[in-house]
């Protein structure tokens, strides 16, 4: 009862800061230095055109009407109708999403347990050459900005050795080998820079509970290095750990864009970009919003994790 | 005319940039080595321009970017198209005539169809062209349409349209890609139905454009190619190697950087395209203190145009001598004598101005090509005789809607325009929109609509060197060089050549290059 309390609670809480999250969406977006007739008109702008455009894209109503219209439209599910090229919004973000949850999973699919595996290695033999050869590299990993890793990954495998593709052209009909070659290199570029911070926490949390009582305890009844690491130690881990994760992949939605931007992959990423850049305030909020829930709902499922993986809160139930 | 260099030859490139430009030399020449190979039929290639987002269009009269004029033209085809000579050729006009500048009558190429099989009528070309004067439009040539006083059918393939007064250059401006021509009656661009050289296959704003050859163009024998897709890569070391890792075929806007790397390719060549492209110095002619025209007269001596021109564009720029009009333009005037960087001649009339000692900020931005780098050079130049500059560097995000034109002293950039009319027109006649400099100078404005509709080539030419005259002299706006635009493609592609009003061809390459190995 209590954990479903806490869960409920916690659902509660992350819708309303959703809630919160969309009014300062709306009201900073507007804040920007001019608006979408401006920046569609560009060089071209004269005030008759300007005002003629906003007529038409509907800016001259006042702001709160504005929210208010978007607000219910997003409850509804419609985010409304891009305000450069008329395409509904919904279309334009259903065509990208997928592409950023697939190099996410992807990237997720190699960095988590590779993460897991580092952290606790390190963790069972803290002190050793091992753990510190490792810190030193994933402290190295960290301190690389990723457009470097990407730019040199190129120059070396693409436009050097020719083995992959500089570009991560994606398409509907794509084999096997052709999927490989183009998600090759965005995903190892994202896997070097979340990969050190699940990894650095993983220890951290292990050697903690490495230090803990219980576990000298449980070495004393016989168990060995790797089980008191695996079944004793990691489980009381969990929390932190899966909150790292958490973070990590949150990244991979809207931290993505260099990976986009140099490998010309189409994303969400840029599309924001392109929203901020074009003022295309429906596509812009919407894209801001799924960021944010991706957060929240990341956020979400860890404190839920951490929740069930804590033996005083599940021996309440 | 005949040698539209502004100096001397100096250099290998220079001299080749004189050759390519110069019909007789070509002719001399007796052969194009472009042409002597025999085109070949077949084959895809990928293209990746400098941009590609959201914002991407099938409209031409909403066309923006570069990116959007090479899909328009990759699509659709106008009633002239400009050679590499900036001379418009009929296209699908067969002839475009008329006694008085005022009253055209355009006959239309028989048998072209539209890529649905619709024949094409003279109705689809007074919808083309009379569409651009409707606000809803959202035309980028609505203030150029203005000028189609009346226009109509006078038969299948006969069109007589009327203009408000005498324009010789009506040829060149319908070459533009905003007035490429769509079906009579078209609001929704989803499906691109156009007589362009290829057929819409798939079209993603922001990620690609495909087109499939046209079986039915109109100019027998193209396309060669089979397939082009266009994609858009803003990022240009990206650009670069998608390039080299032959992933793409052709690219545009090559920063001059990047040439050394390109020219250790063996399998890669670049191709420069000389044009009217500038970013200007504006001194605002109706605000303190660059309404002086001494301190106007100053500012302008200390531009070292030879140091932009070879430490800022490696090579690929023109010097220019404050006027708009590029040695490609055929009006361009080459007896002016050339303003050369001066400090002491700067120095007497920052002295005659009475503004020695002046702080000022000057307004530069990555949104102007290369303004803030000049920035810095005058900067420097300026400090040796005691006017301190400050450069006030903002970002590109909006800086034509909250700086350009607002400040004293600031840069613009103004894209190559093909006539020598709308270089003018757009940007120095009085009341322009885009008047830059605020300047308002009578005998301009007059010279300006005479030429317009003046018929006589040498009387039309003098008119146009006399303006420059005007404008080196007395506008305030100062126009170090002339930027050239820079391509790279794989030596695969043949028939790649420069065509002065922008990059890849002029937009145009489309329906001329080919693959060859």
């Amino acid at each position: 009862m209590i954990v479903l309390r806490l869960i409920g609670r916690r659902i509660a809480v992350a819708l309303l800061t959703l809630l919160t999250v969309s009014v300062v969406i709306f009201f900073i977006t507007n804040l920007l230095p001019g608006d979408a007739a401006q920046e569609a008109l560009g060089q071209a702008a004269t005030p008759e055109t300007i005002a003629a455009l906003r007529e038409q894209l509907g800016l001259n109503q006042p702001a709160h009407l504005r929210y208010w219209n978007w607000l219910t439209g997003l409850m509804s599910g419609d985010p409304g109708q891009s305000m450069i090229n008329s395409i509904p919004v919904k279309d334009m973000i259903g065509e990208r999403l997928p592409n950023s949850l697939k190099l996410a999973g992807i990237t997720a699919l190699v960095s988590v347990p590779l993460a897991l595996l580092i952290g606790v290695l390190a963790a069972m033999y803290r002190g050793t050459l091992l753990d510190r050869s490792l810190s030193v590299l994933m402290l190295s990993m960290v301190a690389v900005p990723e457009f470097l890793v990407a730019t040199i990954a190129v120059i070396v495998f693409a436009v050097k050795l020719r083995w992959l593709s500089a570009l991560s052209l994606v398409h509907d009909d794509m084999t096997l080998i052709e999927s490989l070659r183009a998600y090759a290199m965005p995903v190892i570029t994202l896997s070097f820079v979340i990969v050190a911070l699940m990894a650095r926490m993983t220890r951290a949390a292990v050697i903690e509970q490495l230090e803990k009582p219980y576990v000298e305890m449980a070495i004393l009844k016989g168990a060995g290095p790797v089980r008191a690491a695996l079944f004793h130690a990691l489980p009381n881990a969990i929390g932190p750990i899966v909150n790292a994760i958490a973070l990590s992949l949150s990244y991979l939605l809207g931290g993505a864009l260099i990976v986009e931007t140099i490998f010309n992959y189409p994303g969400i990423a840029s599309l924001m970009v392109n929203a901020v850049t074009t003022r295309d305030m429906p596509l812009l909020q919407a894209c801001a919003m799924i960021f944010s829930a991706a957060y929240l709902l990341l956020v979400l499922v860890a404190d839920i994790l951490a929740i069930l993986a804590n033996p005083k809160l599940r021996r309440a139930a | 005319m005949n040698n539209p260099a502004p100096t001397a030859p100096t250099t290998r490139r220079d001299i080749l940039r004189a050759i390519a430009t110069s019909p007789l030399a070509a002719a001399a020449f007796g052969i194009d080595p472009l042409r002597a190979a025999e085109p070949k039929r077949g084959g895809r290639i990928r293209v990746a321009s400098l941009s590609s987002s959201t914002a991407d269009t099938l409209d031409p009269a909403k066309g923006d970017l570069s990116t959007d004029y090479t899909r328009h033209y990759m699509l659709y085809s106008g009633l002239t198209a400009y050679d590499e000579n900036l001379v418009a050729r009929p296209a699908l006009a067969e002839s475009i005539e008329s006694d008085d500048q005022v009253r055209w009558c355009i006959d239309l190429r028989p048998g072209v169809s539209f890529h649905d099989g619709k024949d094409l009528t003279a109705a689809d070309v007074v919808y083309s062209l009379l569409r651009h004067k409707d606000p809803a439009s959202s035309s980028r040539m609505s203030t150029v349409a203005q000028q189609f006083v009346d226009c109509r059918a006078a038969g299948p393939r006969r069109v007589e349209l009327t203009l408000a007064s005498a324009n010789t250059d009506l040829p060149a401006t319908l070459a533009a890609s905003h007035f490429l021509i769509v079906q009579d009656g078209t609001t929704d661009f989803s499906r691109a139905i156009g007589t362009g050289p290829y057929k819409l296959k798939e079209f993603r704003p922001g990620v690609r454009t495909v087109g499939v050859r046209n079986e039915n163009y109109w100019l027998e024998g193209r396309p060669y190619l089979d397939e082009i897709e266009l994609i858009g890569i803003p990022d240009e070391p990206s650009r670069v190697n998608a390039l080299l890792a032959s992933d793409v075929q052709i690219i545009s806007s090559v920063n001059p950087r990047s040439t050394r790397r390109l020219d250790r390719s063996s399998e890669h060549d670049v191709l420069e395209t000389p044009s009217g492209l500038y970013t200007d110095l504006i001194m605002r002619e109706d605000m303190h203190p660059t309404s002086n025209p001494d301190f106007a007269r100053a500012m302008k001596y200390l531009f070292d145009r030879e140091v932009i021109r070879r430490a800022l564009f490696r090579g690929y720029a023109a010097v220019a001598n404050d006027h708009p009009i590029p040695p490609s333009n055929p009006y361009h005037n080459a007896d002016l004598p050339q303003r050369e960087y001066d400090p002491d001649k700067a120095a007497f009339y920052l002295e005659r101005s009475g503004l020695k000692g002046v702080r000022l900020p000057m307004f530069a931005s990555p949104a102007a090509d290369g303004s803030v780098d000049m920035a810095s050079i005058v900067q420097e130049a300026a400090a040796k005789i005691g006017l301190r500059l400050g450069v006030s560097r903002v970002p590109a995000d909006g800086y034509w809607s909250n700086h350009w034109m607002r400040h004293p002293l600031g840069f613009g950039n103004v894209n190559p325009r093909p006539t020598a009319d709308l270089a003018f027109s757009l940007f120095f006649k009085s009341d322009a929109p885009w008047n830059v400099s605020g300047w308002n100078n009578l005998q301009f404005d007059q010279l300006l609509l005479a030429a317009r509709g003046e018929g006589d080539q040498t009387r039309r030419r003098q008119m146009y060197a006399d303006m420059q005259e005007l404008v080196h002299h007395e506008c305030g706006v100062a126009i170090p060089v002339f930027i050239s635009f820079i391509d790279a493609f794989h030596t695969d592609i043949k028939g790649f050549s420069a065509i002065p009003t922008g990059g890849l061809m002029g937009y145009s390459f489309a329906d001329k290059v080919w693959l060859d190995g």
